[in-house]
């Protein structure tokens, strides 16, 4: 058991300390790459809990796909100015949204952690390991029957995010060229070919 | 404290004997990478070093380890260090779970598959990290264009997971083969074993889709500044990488450790035995694929990607799950 908690201090450790860097740190890349050095921490720690699924959908999701898009995001556009000039800057408007939003969850993990505090059998981490099933066949057992619904909800939201996403982004733009497969295929000789008489010392002109 | 010691001990000396098979394989797959090459474009290939030119590729590692180590003056230090490492360490890290056979695994996990998934997915920061840390235009544009194309193949991948998964009823590796005991999935699921071996080739951005690394368009990529033993470290990371797609897909599809067929001479055979070949019959395909097709264009790429591979393995993930539960043929899980 001593060795368990060693390695819980390890993980949250540096999970913590990785977080703090995420904010303090001045260049952008770096609070991205200690971004993903939490979400690893983080999941190690759900691994150790013996909530496996979740960590390693922690890895899939976060590190492999979030946080690739954020250090694409960070790599093209130049956000480490718009972070120097939030420290430095005077007007930092993000400051008073950035507060609600601290404090909206420093109220929404107190109602969490307290709940669990007040009725300790809410949802004990231990349930999980004891159990027989895999937590992945327990959650899926859970997931697709009783909460089909919110499951099904979630999705819809996610797909009318993405939607609204792209359609926010679209633009069409004139002057490009697009390749047709199909036009290229049903090409044939009659089609493809053109003979054309060209009169010495004048060019050819081919309209497109 | 001591016990743990002891069991820290044993896992260490175990690791050891599975990672450095490993390595020594990477650097034979190499040599038969390159010789088939040749041998497809009626070259000799690497034939002086050795028997067959079998040790060419250790000449090759001595000759990176005693190059000098060239960092940029504009690079990022740490993290253009951190890269190669990353690379190697990952593509390294995912063999624990690969079973050789049922009891010649490391890591007997719960969750072998998404394990498996996470650190492939992983592989993407090693090449990014190089590309930005090495602050030059064609590094960056190479890890540009990798991050996007691993990160497109990454999705087909995970369905055509499902699509196993939902036949088996489990994630764990050694389930997974040992479900295939009456049948190799290579057979109901073919075209899903067609579409996997193309991401493959896309994840480990081999040829026809080394986009990244196009030489006449990127010079090398990701690893233009890199030189010496780092390069040799990407080098590596790369081919445990394609060694490890080989290995997923021979237990996804062709039954992992099992034999061809479960009849007297075959199944005396031992089971690391069936699995090498497997993996090695992969990467064969994965040579010849190199030597015999041309290099795609990148808008092509997304769109096989994105419009083609996605659309098709979701239908056909429909079209599994349906059949499974109209036959009632869905992997029963006992509660």
């Amino acid at each position: 058991m001593i060795i368990h908690s060693i390695f819980f201090y390890f993980f949250s450790v540096i999970a913590i300390f990785s977080s703090l860097m995420v904010i303090t740190s001045r260049s952008t890349i770096n609070s991205v790459f200690f971004l993903i050095l939490d979400f690893i921490s983080v999941g190690c720690l759900f691994i150790m809990v013996g909530a496996e699924f979740l960590g390693m959908i922690l890895l899939i999701v976060y590190v492999g796909a979030v946080a690739v898009l954020f250090l694409f995001v960070v790599m093209m556009l130049n956000v480490a100015e718009q972070k120097q000039s939030w420290f430095i800057g005077k007007k930092s408007t993000h400051i008073p949204t950035g507060l609600i939003v601290s404090v909206l969850i420093l109220l929404e993990l107190l109602v969490v952690v307290g709940g669990w505090k007040y009725k300790e059998n809410v949802m004990s981490s231990s349930s999980l390991i004891i159990s027989e099933t895999s937590n992945t066949h327990q959650l899926g057992l859970v997931m697709y029957t009783d909460y089909i619904l919110y499951f099904q909800l979630a999705g819809i939201v996610l797909l009318l995010a993405m939607i609204g996403a792209i359609l926010l982004t679209f633009r069409e733009r004139v002057g490009v060229k697009k390749q047709s497969y199909i036009n290229q295929i049903s090409r044939n000789p009659s089609t493809a070919v053109e003979l054309v008489e060209t009169k010495s010392n004048q060019g050819v002109k081919i309209d497109d | 404290m001591i016990e743990y010691l002891q069991i820290l001990g044993e896992e260490v000396y175990k690791i050891i004997f599975f990672i450095v098979p490993i390595l020594v394989s990477v650097a034979m797959i190499v040599w038969l990478d390159r010789r088939v090459w040749g041998l497809v474009q009626k070259r000799r290939g690497p034939n002086v070093v050795g028997p067959f030119g079998l040790f060419q590729t250790l000449a090759d590692a001595l000759k990176y380890i005693f190059k000098e180590i060239i960092i940029p003056a504009s690079a990022n230090r740490i993290v253009f260090i951190l890269a190669p490492i990353v690379t190697m360490t990952l593509a390294l890290v995912a063999w624990a779970v690969i079973p050789m056979s049922e009891s010649l695994v490391l890591a007997d996990i719960n969750v072998g598959v998404l394990y498996l998934f996470a650190v492939s997915s992983l592989g993407v920061y090693g090449i990014i990290m190089g590309g930005w840390a090495s602050n030059s235009k064609y590094p960056f544009l190479g890890a540009i264009r990798s991050a996007a194309q691993m990160v497109s193949y990454e999705v087909s991948i995970g369905i055509i997971i499902i699509n196993v998964l939902l036949c088996v009823g489990s994630l764990n590796l050694n389930d997974i083969v040992i479900a295939q005991k009456e049948l190799w999935y290579v057979i109901p699921l073919f075209p899903m074993f067609v579409i996997f071996f193309i991401s493959a080739l896309a994840e480990t951005n081999r040829p026809p889709f080394d986009l990244p690394e196009a030489e006449a368009e990127l010079v090398a990529g990701y690893q233009t500044e890199y030189s010496g033993m780092m390069y040799a470290m990407f080098w590596l990371g790369e081919y445990a990488n394609i060694l490890l797609m080989c290995a997923m897909g021979s237990i996804l599809f062709l039954g992992g450790w099992l034999p061809i067929l479960d009849i007297y001479p075959l199944n005396i055979i031992p089971a690391p035995i069936w699995m090498i070949t497997k993996i090695l019959f992969l990467f064969l395909l994965f040579a010849l694929i190199k030597a015999i097709v041309p290099r795609y264009r990148y808008d092509q790429l997304m769109r096989l990607g994105w419009k083609i591979f996605l659309p098709f393995s979701l239908i056909y993930l429909v079209l599994t799950a349906s059949f499974l539960f109209y036959f009632d043929k869905l992997p029963k899980v006992n509660i």
